[in-house]
């Protein structure tokens, strides 16, 4: 049974330049400007609009907070700064780091559903 | 005031045990509390005594600073010396920690990926699901990995079986297990045909 309810629970946050399905991967992860949290067993997207894009400090940490208040799993954005590493590890999320910046939300959805 | 926030300690692994009981004739007659062993006191009994490092390296090792190792290393011989002199258990548990992950690399997608949970192997990338992933250790440069990087294919003169090139290997050395001759690099002006 437990087992089942892991399986069930496998969102992941994408950072994102835009809004939309088109948009690229943002290459940081608590300045940008969108996160779009897609859940691989139901196919459901929403998009986040960051509200700590122009922080002067502290982006990382409350990014991580908004992220995690998600349930999120896995984040996959360019870049994660000093600060995140302790809190993602201790929330047991994981991170994945693709520096590739002309990568569009699309394709690492595809990507995901491998 | 409120006081200073502390700061997240790292620990590299979780004790192998979850704490001690004493034993002989008279343990466990008095019911007496159990000592509360934090993990970064075990960390840092664990760095300082059986590792052999100074504490300066292992308050680098646990990203604090070096008089806060000393006073939690303190406390953590305190509360040993307690169990042992007044016969009482003592539990690991608590502490402001987190476990360090290891880091690793998909040679398909070029991702980088951490596994925050020890327990599971990894096997898989997280991302686009190829089973090409490798440890990432922080000693090898970008460089490095970019030489050793190889996409090409060793492919078999004779009957066109292909398969991935591994660094450091020599195509000519490789057996093609169906018709057992020597391989070649696919698309090198010596390898006819394919």
């Amino acid at each position: 049974m437990q087992k089942f309810l892991k399986i069930k629970n496998m969102k992941v946050a994408i950072t994102s330049t835009g809004n939309s399905l088109e948009s690229t991967i943002d290459q940081r992860f608590g300045r940008c400007a969108y996160f779009v949290v897609y859940d691989t067993e139901s196919k459901a997207m929403e998009f986040i609009p960051n509200p700590n894009k122009d922080a002067e400090e502290g982006a990382g940490p409350a990014s991580v907070q908004l992220v995690a208040s998600r349930n999120v799993k896995k984040i996959v954005s360019g870049e994660f700064g000093m600060k995140i590493k302790p809190l993602l590890d201790s929330l047991k999320i994981q991170m994945i780091v693709l520096k590739e910046p002309e990568k569009r939300i699309k394709d690492i959805i595809e990507m995901l559903n491998h | 005031m409120s006081p200073r926030i502390k700061v997240i300690r790292k620990v590299s692994n979780p004790p192998v045990i979850k704490g001690f009981k004493p034993y002989g004739p008279e343990s466990g007659k008095q019911k007496l509390e159990p000592v509360n062993l934090l993990y970064e006191e075990y960390e840092a009994i664990r760095l300082s005594d059986y590792d052999i490092l100074n504490h300066h390296q292992a308050s680098v090792m646990m990203g604090i600073s070096r008089p806060t190792f000393t006073r939690i290393y303190a406390s953590a011989l305190q509360k040993i010396a307690k169990a042992f002199v007044e016969g009482r258990q003592f539990s690991i548990e608590g502490g402001k920690v987190y476990f360090d992950s290891d880091w690793y690399h998909c040679k398909k997608c070029g991702c980088y990926f951490n596994n925050p949970e020890k327990e599971k192997p990894v096997n898989n990338c997280p991302l686009c699901g190829s089973q090409r992933v490798d440890k990432f250790d922080y000693e090898n440069t970008y460089e490095d990995i970019a030489d050793k990087a190889c996409y090409d294919m060793c492919i078999c003169p004779d009957c066109g079986f292909e398969q991935e090139h591994q660094y450091g290997q020599p195509c000519s050395k490789q057996i093609c297990p169906h018709c057992k001759s020597f391989m070649k690099r696919k698309g090198s002006p010596n390898c006819r045909n394919f």
